[in-house]
């Protein structure tokens, strides 16, 4: 019974749900997870659900130490996103959760490459519900664009996974490394889900176009899955670590200048996805240790953020950072337990980032990768500036929007504050997390320096941050420029960076205004081509066909007689 | 008994067709039609079980007449699983029948009409069973009557022109034909197959015998619709009878396939066919020209029925592929999916009929929401749907995943992107319909639509559910092919 894959569970329950009563479906979705999780905590570690398909050894259900840590937090991901979503009679939003975390969670336990194919692609279609589930007409395009992209990433592994089933007679889904073009596609369909740069537009596009509880639910599987298959094929490829690096250095400035602040987390999703991603690169047992580590506590932390943002937006009906503010006084308790995301996710001492993201950081140092060291300290520095500091400020403080609201449902509250006390309790406990992780952790966060270290980055951030408020230089709705520990550069920054900005989005629009207009001529000229009434498509009479025949006879009678 | 089963395999069939066309009532031919073909299915399953594994190839001798003066019946398992593949998916389609018939055909035209379906249904068998070469064109012929009459009994108008022209290609496909066997029995003196096989090789640097090869496989190219010759399916399944189509899009195509491969491979024998007649490099770009058109052009179309059709000719292209890739995996492929796409192909135009027997119509704007109001249907439809895709855990997948090992085996990694390309094209044109049926709201005049009746419905479900059984257990469908394809191979 303990080999029993949990992801069958949240598939049955999955199954079940559009069939069942309202209140029975909400205990359901609760049940779930937890059901799962116990199958989970019982199994033995090995190899289990071992299946041959035509010739293939499929291993459908492999736990070992590296796979339990993304099952355990993936669990506990699911059951505050179902305690979020308790107030939900949709069907269609509930069913498609329990799909969605199930294929996560069986695509992280999966042993080989065909098994991990399939629940990639059900992460996918089920996914897409939880946007479509908003009923606008911009989710439905969002949605629309978002599984094309996802579908298109499966499709690359299939391709991927045959090559390489052909090349090694093996589809084990163990270390890859970047050998061929086998593994060449598959590490692009990877890159795709964990939206490396250049291919992460489907992430800021889609999940703030999602449902309150749908963005909540989305922003800690897709990704963090991404890592994981990562981590298993590609740890120790140095050009992660530039991939990485560079994740964590752009989403800033893009950041800073957003005005919806769900598409803000969006970008600081991908931000905090290059800590990990660089980690993964480097690849030595400590980095490792910090990818697993930094996915467990971001996960809680990025779930809370988006779920006080969630909680705004299904309160006030707006998540523009220019028209909210002064909600501290509606709805204090949102406004705690975002402040402790926000500690969080700058990795202030005592919080839950702090002690995974220092592990990054500390190998990075470690193995000299001095540049991307820097490069990440300066990253820190951003994150506590638009989500440490923007989010709640310019929600819940700046200047009084006049608006007031009730607090947050209970049940959304309480989803809050279990993913609040997750990321204090590992702050304050890290050795709790440091026990589960893939290797022996002989590392300790609370040195005098790290700490001192820092602090000093974060006020100083801090600091530039009120500063810059002060002068009248960091109003949301105009762009503005990133702000990092040096900000002495800031005042020649704005200058410079300000006609960047205008030349890069006009850049931006004219580029994919002519695409979408050179997309819609080539739709008409194939219709011409092949549409129902073209040439091509249209039915010859008998003369012509039999015309096409008599060539036809002539070629070959040409090859085969001369 | 067990040793007849092969004649009575065929006799079955063909002697209840005029007993069918001398009952007037359409309920009781439809129940003796019904029966008999259920019967079929029962004796293709005794003669799969029979040659199971291989080696054990039955040898019948019609009238005692020993080979190769008399006519021989023989059956491998090639023939076996062709055989049970035009009875069982014959049976399904016939027991959906009545319904579907009763809405647009008077009473006593309906025996006829089962009738011509029996027919087909005989001469299909016959084609398969037979080991001479005359026998195969006299069947072809048959099957070919019997087949226009059954699109022309289509209500539009326009079946008749479809038909018409159905007529004219099919002839002119069946004398090709016959000039080829004409041609092979010049230079031999001999119309048996295997006998055929062992004097043809000492003519190989015979004009005469290139000449027959060439007309060979024009002809056969045109009854399996491949590329260029595929003029004529479109609109023939497209105007056919609702379930009509579900039969011959199941069946006719497949059987040309089983006939090609038994010519190419047995007859002509590999290395003549491959090696100095350069098949290959004809059949494999001409099946990826039309795997690509085809699929494009379905994506463009608007007419459900029409869609499905010229998705047909890409999905037969997929098994001419699988032929011209001359390797083990290629051949399993193009057999497995002989198999897999008549079943698919089968119940998706069964499923469609079932919506149109409702909503009257085929275009896709008329199955719009259909979803909603018929979701059981719907629910098949998109079941085999995702097996047309070739989405794993489904048959689809299957076939499509030795045929892409079958290009990646001869080292062709465009051919392998190209087919990666032509799925992703499936998706759109599959994905299209779902789109349609589940996302758009119904029009006024078909909210109130009820679900179909049992009748059609369980049908289709045993469509979806064997597609859905054949992606989990491949030992009838791959595992047969493999050795199939081995025994072919290795004949050369």
């Amino acid at each position: 019974m303990t080999s029993l894959n949990p992801a069958v569970i949240f598939l049955l329950a999955g199954l079940f749900t559009p069939f069942a009563a309202v209140d029975v479906r909400r205990y359901i979705t609760l049940a779930a997870p937890l059901i799962g999780l116990a199958l989970l905590l019982l199994a033995n570690h090995g190899d289990h659900g071992q299946i041959e398909i035509f010739n293939l050894q499929l291993v459908t259900y492999r736990l070992d130490k590296l796979a339990f840590v993304w099952a355990l937090i993936f669990h506990i991901a699911a059951f505050i996103g179902a305690l979020y979503a308790f107030h939900l009679k949709d069907a269609t939003q509930q069913t498609a959760a329990l799909f969605y975390q199930g294929a996560a969670i069986g695509a992280v336990l999966a042993g080989d490459l065909l098994t991990l194919f399939v629940w990639w692609e059900i992460t996918a279609i089920a996914s897409v519900f939880l946007i479509w589930a908003r009923k606008t007409d911009r989710a439905y395009r969002a949605g629309m664009r978002y599984l094309i992209i996802q579908i298109g990433s499966g499709v690359i592994l299939l391709t991927g996974l045959l090559l390489y089933n052909k090349d090694n007679g093996s589809l084990a889904f163990n270390h890859l490394g970047l050998e061929s073009v086998a593994t060449w596609l598959i590490f692009i369909a990877f890159g795709i889900k964990c939206a490396f740069p250049l291919l992460h537009n489907w992430l800021q596009d889609a999940y703030p176009e999602a449902t309150v509880t749908g963005t909540v639910i989305l922003s800690a599987f897709t990704t963090k899955l991404a890592v994981y298959a990562l981590a298993r094929g590609y740890a120790g490829t140095e050009i992660l670590i530039w991939i990485g690096a560079t994740m964590t250095a752009f989403p800033i400035f893009f950041a800073v200048i957003e005005n919806d602040l769900r598409r803000v987390l969006s970008y600081s999703l991908n931000n905090q996805l290059g800590f990990m991603v660089v980690g993964v690169g480097i690849g030595s047992e400590m980095a490792l240790n910090g990818t697993a580590a930094h996915a467990f506590s971001h996960i809680l932390y990025k779930a809370l953020l988006f779920m006080a943002m969630g909680a705004v937006l299904y309160r006030v009906k707006t998540i523009k950072a220019s028209e909210l503010g002064g909600l501290y006084k509606s709805m204090p308790w949102t406004t705690v337990f975002c402040i402790i995301g926000s500690l969080s996710i700058s990795a202030f001492p005592l919080f839950s980032g702090f002690i995974s993201k220092s592990m990054i950081l500390t190998a990075a140092a470690v193995e000299h990768h001095t540049i991307v060291w820097l490069i990440l300290l300066l990253a820190s520095a951003g994150v506590m500036d638009h989500s440490g500091i923007k989010i709640p400020f310019f929600a819940f403080f700046a200047h009084d929007s006049g608006k007031r609201c009730e607090e947050a449902p209970r049940h959304m509250l309480w989803a809050m504050g279990i993913a609040a006390f997750m990321c204090i309790a590992i702050g304050v406990y890290p050795q709790a997390l440091y026990q589960i992780l893939p290797y022996p952790v002989d590392y300790a966060p609370y040195t005098t320096t790290h700490v001192i270290t820092q602090l000093q980055l974060l006020l100083f951030s801090a600091l530039a941050f009120v500063f810059l408020f002060k002068t009248g230089l960091y109003p949301p709705e105009v762009k503005s420029v990133n702000l990092d520990t040096d900000w002495t550069y800031r005042s020649g920054a704005v200058a410079i960076m300000k006609p960047i900005n205008t030349l890069t989005s006009r850049l931006t629009q004219s580029a994919f205004g002519g695409l979408h207009a050179m997309w819609l001529v080539s739709i008409a000229a194939l219709d011409r081509v092949v549409g129902p009434k073209a040439w091509l498509s249209r039915s010859l009479d008998s003369t012509g066909m039999v015309a096409a025949t008599m060539g036809l006879l002539f070629l070959f009678l040409l090859l085969y007689l001369f | 008994m067990i040793e007849q089963l092969p004649a009575i395999q065929l006799l079955l069939t063909l002697l209840a067709a005029p007993i069918c066309s001398m009952l007037r009532n359409g309920d009781q031919s439809w129940r003796l039609a019904t029966i008999v073909s259920w019967a079929s299915v029962a004796i293709a399953g005794a003669l799969l079980h029979q040659v199971w594994g291989g080696g054990n190839d039955i040898s019948y001798h019609m009238g005692g007449w020993p080979p190769p003066w008399g006519i021989e019946v023989v059956v491998d398992e090639l023939t076996a699983i062709v055989l049970l593949l035009v009875t069982l998916f014959g049976a399904l389609v016939m027991t959906a029948l009545r319904e579907s018939l009763s809405t647009i055909m008077r009473h006593q035209r309906q025996s006829l009409y089962y009738t011509s379906f029996l027919l087909c249904m005989a001469s299909l068998i016959g084609i398969t069973l037979t080991g001479d070469a005359f026998n195969v064109f006299v069947f072809l012929e048959i099957s070919s009557l019997a087949t226009y009459t059954l699109i022309a009994r289509g209500r539009d108008r326009r079946a008749l022109t479809a038909a018409f022209r159905y007529l004219i290609m099919g002839t002119i496909g069946a004398t090709f034909i016959l000039i080829a066997i004409g041609f092979m029995y010049m230079l031999t003196g001999t119309l048996n197959m295997a006998d055929l096989a062992e004097r043809l090789p000492e003519h190989r640097d015979s004009r005469v015998l290139h000449a027959s090869f060439a007309f060979f496989t024009v002809g056969i190219a045109l009854k399996i619709a491949l590329f260029p010759l595929h003029y004529w399916l479109p609109n023939a399944y497209t105007y056919a009878p609702k379930a009509t189509t579900a039969f011959l899009a199941a069946t006719a195509t497949k059987v040309s396939l089983y006939v090609m491969i038994r010519f190419v491979f047995d007859v002509y024998g590999v290395e003549f066919s491959f090696q100095q007649m350069q098949l290959g490099t004809l059949l494999v770009p001409l099946s990826l020209a039309g795997i690509l058109i085809a699929s494009l052009t379905a994506i463009f179309q608007s007419d459900a029925k029409r869609l499905l059709a010229w998705s047909s000719v890409a999905q037969l292209g997929y098994m001419s592929l699988g032929v011209g890739l001359l390797n083990l995996n290629g051949l399993t492929a193009s057999i497995t999916h002989m198999f897999n796409h008549a079943m698919m192909k089968a119940g998706l135009f069964l499923a469609l009929a079932t919506m149109i027997y409702r909503v009257q119509s085929s275009q896709l704007t008329s199955l719009a929401g259909i979803g909603r109001t018929m979701p059981l249907t719907t629910g098949a439809f998109t079941v085999l749907g995702i097996g047309l895709i070739g989405v794993p855990f489904t048959a689809g997948f299957i076939s499509k995943w030795y045929l892409i090992t079958g290009a990646l085996d001869k080292g062709w990694l465009p051919v392998a992107v190209l087919l990666i390309i032509s799925s992703l094209m499936a998706i759109v044109y599959i994905g299209k319909m779902i789109d349609v049926m589940y996302f758009k709201p119904a029009p006024e005049e078909f909210s109130n639509v009820r679900e179909a009746p049992m009748s059609m419905l369980i049908p289709c479900w045993i469509f979806a559910l064997l597609t859905l059984y054949f992606g989990l257990d491949t030992r009838i469908t791959a595992g047969l092919a493999g050795r199939v394809a081995a025994n072919l191979l290795g004949a050369s």
